[in-house]
């Protein structure tokens, strides 16, 4: 006590606070925070407007996707068909039966006598099929003469989008006027898969080859990647072989996707002989690039869990099992599933790995399981975008909708599941 | 004092630890006695904290720490490859610095130790420990309508006593408390005082603090640590009056520190 200093009372005061020169500062000071105030908000004003402009443009093109023309066509089942019975089109052998009856024949005939010289404009070739279709679920229109509404060639479906040729937008005003031509939502572009004909194609062989690969993606990558990050945190021995998989395992993260691709179509493909195409390839090729990213989130995740909360546990006489299972990853979890989603979000945004190991086969059919050969969204999307007819490009932007109401829908879910799990301190 | 016939609850004998190369406890040798509070007190950074973990091997989660010489509890040395350390911790508890419940339920603070230990047969007996504890911790009258709510909406003195509650309501034999108060206002501090008294009866007590009013008001036995040595080890109202070493007194006297 005695040897410490006593104050020093000669220290003259020199600094002036209400001085010409610190008003100036703290006016500059002022100025710079309104400043990085108003960067800041522009710069949440431009992305706003990205994405103002992403979604007006798409549901702009793409809405017009979900829209189908139809045309009224008389038919005379009883005569054309020869008196065929409605109790032959029920049952198993519907099918074949229908088949047996000439459609095609019948249509062409009705569409000849109807529309005679318009019809090239009006229909396509594959017109008949929506007759069976439409025969199939109503059994009964064929003991009677009816008009049923069959799906219009793109070019009149675009005339009637105001977006058509000439010939094609006088011929569609006509027929509206004269009440046989209407529009109606298309459902058909939820239930169908791939076609030719853009009027009839449909997202769900892609929708359900999405769904079926990311659920493949998910059933393996996020397991072995919390158990990876769990093991990196809280097991491994801090050494050079520890090191060496953290480095590494950060580098994977970086990698182009479509050195997965090679990687899935080398190693899935050729040597394990796992189907071509199939969303369990792809499933599995997604998984490894989406590994990383959960890794590296879960590692954040659980290292931001407090040393205090572990050492509490310890304390009570947990074991270090129990540690991770109790304590550690309940509250890990949030930040592991936000990862998780943005890897899985970037898995289901992606192309080019599934291009490399046939992803981008034509398929008229969803696929039914798991070794089926199916296609995804994105790769839908760009195979649509590459098609010559026209009608495709509001197929397309339908599909890219569909593509963000997935995204949208997964989103939804994990801040749902963040919020839901999220510890408040 | 009252000399007793009965073996120390747990000796520790020449023990060294290590962080790395550096050496942070030299040679301490020490008996903890039951129904016995003992303070360790001394400067920042004087290892006092570092030895009290070694005595439930906490200091296993720090790789680099290592520990020499010989821990014993009720004979059996710690340290030995057969050592249960999950057990151990079970009945050598531990309180630390900053209050630290975990976020879940007051009910769920307490419960989780007896249930992962498996000490209660069902709800009713694992509600009778629940509330034995907190009463015991005197946190009972305080919180018996809402045990559902968060253990982290408590006060901060409250918060501390849940933890002491958490650490009875395994039924240890040794408490460690490494300076329970720190984080503490003055009256939260009383009542952690009075709750250790009252605890006193029943466990080996061992408590780390910088405060040496304290030591000297919770304690029956005191032992002054200075650069990760031992200093002095002896009766607190001995140390406190007639300290036999000169660091000692200048430390007491508040001459550094």
């Amino acid at each position: 006590m005695n040897n410490r200093a006593s104050p020093d009372r000669t220290l003259s005061r020199s600094t002036d606070w209400h001085g010409d020169a610190m008003q100036k500062r703290i006016a500059k000071r002022y100025a710079a925070e309104r400043r990085f105030k108003y960067t800041g908000f522009a710069a949440v004003l431009i992305s706003s407007a990205f994405l103002a402009f992403l979604l007006f443009v798409m549901v702009g093109n793409g809405l017009r996707g979900f829209q189908k023309t139809e045309i009224s066509l008389p038919v005379d089942f009883v005569a054309a068909t020869g008196g065929a019975s409605a109790e032959s089109l029920r049952g198993e052998n519907a099918e074949r039966a229908a088949a047996s009856l000439d459609l095609q024949g019948v249509i062409n005939t009705a569409i000849d006598i109807e529309y005679g010289a318009d019809a090239e404009l009006l229909f396509t070739d594959s017109t008949w099929t929506d007759a069976r279709d439409q025969l199939l679920a109503n059994p009964d229109l064929v003991t009677r003469k009816a008009a049923i509404w069959i799906t219009a060639s793109p070019e009149i479906d675009r005339a009637a989008k105001a977006d058509g040729n000439a010939a094609a937008e006088i011929l569609y005003a006509r027929l509206k006027d004269a009440g046989k031509a209407r529009t109606s939502f298309n459902w058909g572009f939820l239930t169908n898969a791939d076609g030719t004909d853009p009027a009839r194609v449909g997202i769900w062989g892609a929708l359900k080859g999405s769904i079926i690969t990311m659920l493949v993606t998910l059933a393996l990558a996020f397991p072995v990647g919390v158990l990876a990050a769990v093991y990196l945190e809280e097991y491994a021995p801090s050494n050079r072989l520890t090191d060496l998989i953290e480095v590494s395992i950060n580098n994977l993260a970086a990698v182009p996707s479509i050195i997965f691709g090679l990687l899935g179509l080398v190693v899935f493909l050729s040597w394990m002989e796992l189907p071509r195409s199939s969303a369990l390839v792809g499933g599995l090729t997604l998984a490894l690039m989406t590994m990383p990213v959960i890794v590296i989130a879960g590692r954040n995740a659980i290292k931001s869990v407090p040393p205090s909360i572990r050492e509490a546990a310890l304390g009570v006489g947990s074991s270090p099992i129990q540690v991770v299972f109790h304590h550690v990853l309940p509250l890990a979890l949030p930040g592991i599933m936000t990862g998780t989603i943005i890897g899985m979000a970037r898995a289901l945004g992606e192309t080019a790995p599934l291009l490399m190991i046939g992803m981008r086969a034509f398929l008229t059919s969803p696929p039914q399981g798991l070794s089926d050969p199916s296609t995804v969204l994105p790769v839908q999307i760009y195979l649509w975008s590459d098609e010559v007819n026209r009608g495709f490009v509001e197929k397309t932007s339908a599909a890219i909708i569909i593509l963000l109401l997935f995204l949208l829908t997964m989103n939804a879910f994990a801040i749902y599941l963040r919020n839901r799990f999220e510890t408040r301190w | 004092m009252n000399e007793t016939a009965t073996a120390p609850k747990m000796t520790t004998r020449n023990v060294d630890v290590f962080y790395g190369d550096k050496k942070a406890i030299d040679d301490i040798s020490i008996d903890i006695d039951m129904e016995n509070v003992t303070a360790f007190i001394g400067p920042s950074g004087c290892g006092k904290s570092t030895f009290l973990r070694t005595m439930n091997r906490m200091n296993d989660t720090i790789p680099s720490a290592r520990v020499t010489g010989e821990i014993t509890l009720d004979g059996e040395n710690i340290y030995a490859p057969s050592m249960d350390v999950v057990q151990l911790r079970a009945r050598v508890g531990m309180v630390f610095q900053k209050p630290n419940p975990f976020p879940k339920s007051i009910y769920d603070n307490i419960a989780y130790g007896p249930r992962i230990h498996g000490l209660a047969t069902g709800k009713t007996e694992l509600d009778q420990i629940v509330e034995k504890s907190l009463q015991r911790a005197g946190l009972w009258n305080e919180v018996k309508d809402r045990l559902q709510e968060s253990g982290t909406a408590l006060s901060g003195g409250q918060q501390q006593r849940l933890c002491i509650a958490r650490a009875i309501a395994v039924d240890p034999e040794v408490i460690l408390m490494d300076e329970p108060c720190s984080a503490l206002d003055p009256i939260a501090t009383a009542k952690i005082e009075e709750l250790i008294h009252e605890l006193r009866g029943k466990y080996a007590i061992v408590i780390v603090t910088h405060n040496m009013q304290q030591a000297a008001r919770v304690s029956q036995k005191t032992a002054f640590f200075h650069l990760g040595n031992m200093v002095e080890y002896g009766d607190t109202s001995e140390m406190f009056t007639n300290p036999k070493e000169d660091r000692t007194r200048d430390y007491i006297t508040g001459r550094y520190g």
